[in-house]
């Protein structure tokens, strides 16, 4: 089996960009991968782009082809969707295309517009992630579903806004010097507890923001890296997908995620590694309470325990795992089709050392990124390594 | 009542639970779904029965819902629920309670039928507190 690395990363700045059109957005991206890579245009064999509400947004659906030509490669291009794991999945169905033979080259990557759209229609584009039938005309909203699952998770297992509050904090502070953050300003705690509720128990600080953005990478072989000269030292080793019911309400358990524990387990096993050689993460914080689910889904915390990870310091920048380092959904923006590409992107610069952050993990050699859709109907899990 | 667009299978569940005539799906092996629906999605059975629900649910969770989009923007603030009716949970809006998260609890016992979308007035599953008696009497059935 073939090894893959990332050749190249680009990212737009995530924020509230209303004029952009989406073509735009991820040409801006995928010129950027291209530049950090090295990699010509033309070698390019395949495109995997993720999105989700583009019909919406911008009454564009076919956005595949629309994007290669935007990003200026000729080769065949697909559009993946799964709500905000899209690009996700996007990347995870590049590396197994490098492994398998069948292309060198890969961009993966994807592209959000939304801020052109009024709040409350972004609330309802964002709800169709969720059983139209069961849940979206019984009246779940996107955060008004996590925010049964912090309930579910708080009588399960105890904790309290507080303890999500600090999540919230960290991540604010994490962005800070990011320049591709949307947010890139302190939020206290106190702050936090006290903005305006958007669906009990959680507030405003509790949720990522509206933001437009776009991501690409450029993975390549490790065959292509060598005989190209390409300067690639990060490795994606691990790849897992995981598939739960699509109501909560269906669930085993509705303060767990199952789709992402059977997206860790395999991404795990695939790499060959396991939860305590994770050094740095960068997990799925739509919510805050998101960010605690993920922990645990990734065994790097136990049930009940991933709550109070960023209270007691251990998930902070100077913390023993630090987590969500670029700032996260919370605080970077989730321009929702692009996320899983742009977690990537963060994770590859944090271990090669040229992430603002990275002196907050100078020693890091496995990091992992999880990128949920959904309420975590699905979820994918990779793991990336310096390369030896 | 009239939908905006039919959906065979859950229209027909929406009219039975307005008829107080609610039910689940069941395969032989006695796992809950929900209509449309061909194959018992635990254990892959095709041979489903309508079962009755539970006279009353449990709140598993809820959260009280402040911003929503324009279907229900004349409804916020709601209680917006999930409760267990034996082989199924359904999701609703909880009425009768006050919306505010401390006038509700997870073990609350909860009676479910379709009233309207304040929004709109299109059909929603609701849920309205089970009266005192009945809180009361079913744990004792349960024994």
């Amino acid at each position: 089996m073939t090894d893959v690395r990332v050749a190249g990363v680009g990212l737009t700045h995530f924020g509230s960009h209303p004029e952009r059109t989406g073509r735009d957005l991820f040409a801006t991206a995928a010129l950027r991968a291209f530049d950090d890579a090295g990699v010509p245009r033309e070698d390019v064999e395949e495109l995997n782009y993720g999105n989700f509400m583009g019909a919406l947004a911008e009454h564009q659906g076919h956005q595949a082809p629309l994007m290669a030509e935007a990003a200026g490669v000729d080769c065949p291009s697909t559009r993946y969707e799964e709500a905000c794991a899209s690009a996700g999945v996007a990347v995870r169905e590049a590396v197994r295309t490098v492994r398998s033979g069948e292309a060198d080259v890969v961009v993966a990557g994807g592209m959000e517009r939304m801020t052109n759209l009024p709040t409350d229609e972004v609330t309802e584009g964002l709800a169709i992630a969720a059983d139209d039938l069961f849940e979206v005309r019984a009246g779940v909203t996107f955060p008004g579903a996590y925010a049964l699952m912090a309930n579910a998770y708080f009588d399960a297992y105890g904790g309290e806004r507080r303890d999500l509050a600090h999540i919230a904090a960290k991540n604010h502070a994490n962005a800070v010097p990011n320049e591709y953050a949307q947010y890139r300003r302190e939020v206290s705690v106190e702050e936090a507890l006290d903005a305006p509720p958007v669906a009990e128990p959680l507030h405003l600080y509790d949720a990522c923001p509206i933001t437009d953005g776009a991501s690409a990478l450029v993975i390549v072989s490790e065959e292509y890296a060598t005989e190209h000269d390409v300067d690639a030292p990060v490795a994606v080793t691990g790849t897992g997908q995981g598939t739960d019911r699509m109501a909560l309400g269906d669930r085993e358990h509705l303060a767990r995620t199952p789709a992402a524990d059977d997206a860790a387990d395999a991404a795990y096993a695939d790499a060959g590694v396991g939860p305590d050689d994770v050094d740095v993460a960068e997990v799925h914080d739509c919510f805050t309470i998101a960010e605690v689910l993920a922990l645990e889904s990734l065994d790097l915390f136990e049930p009940g325990e991933g709550i109070g990870a960023a209270r007691n310091g251990v998930t902070t920048a100077d913390g023993a795992l630090p987590v969500n380092l670029s700032g996260g959904l919370k605080a970077k923006g989730h321009p929702v089709g692009a996320t899983g590409g742009s977690q990537i992107a963060e994770l590859t610069r944090l271990l090669r050392g040229d992430h603002p952050n990275s002196d907050r993990v100078p020693d890091a050699e496995v990091g992992v990124a999880h990128n949920a859709g959904g309420t975590v109907a699905s979820a994918v899990v990779h793991v990336l390594e310096v390369a030896q | 009542m009239s939908a905006p667009a039919s959906n065979a299978g859950y229209d027909e569940w929406l009219d039975a639970l307005a008829a107080g005539e609610g039910f689940a799906l069941a395969c032989p092996d006695g796992h809950g779904s929900l209509p449309p629906r061909r194959v018992c999605p635990e254990c892959g059975s095709t041979a489903l029965s309508e079962e009755p629900l539970a006279e009353t649910g449990t709140v598993e969770t809820y959260s009280v819902v402040h911003v929503a989009g324009p279907r229900f923007a004349d409804d916020t603030p709601y209680v917006n629920a999930v409760a267990d009716f034996g082989p199924v949970r359904l999701t609703g809006v909880l009425r009768g309670a006050e919306p505010d998260v401390d006038a509700v609890a997870v073990g609350d016992r909860v009676a479910v039928g379709v009233e309207e979308r304040a929004t709109d007035g299109e059909p929603l599953v609701v849920f309205r507190p089970a009266d005192g008696e009945q809180a009361v009497s079913r744990p004792a059935d349960g024994e």
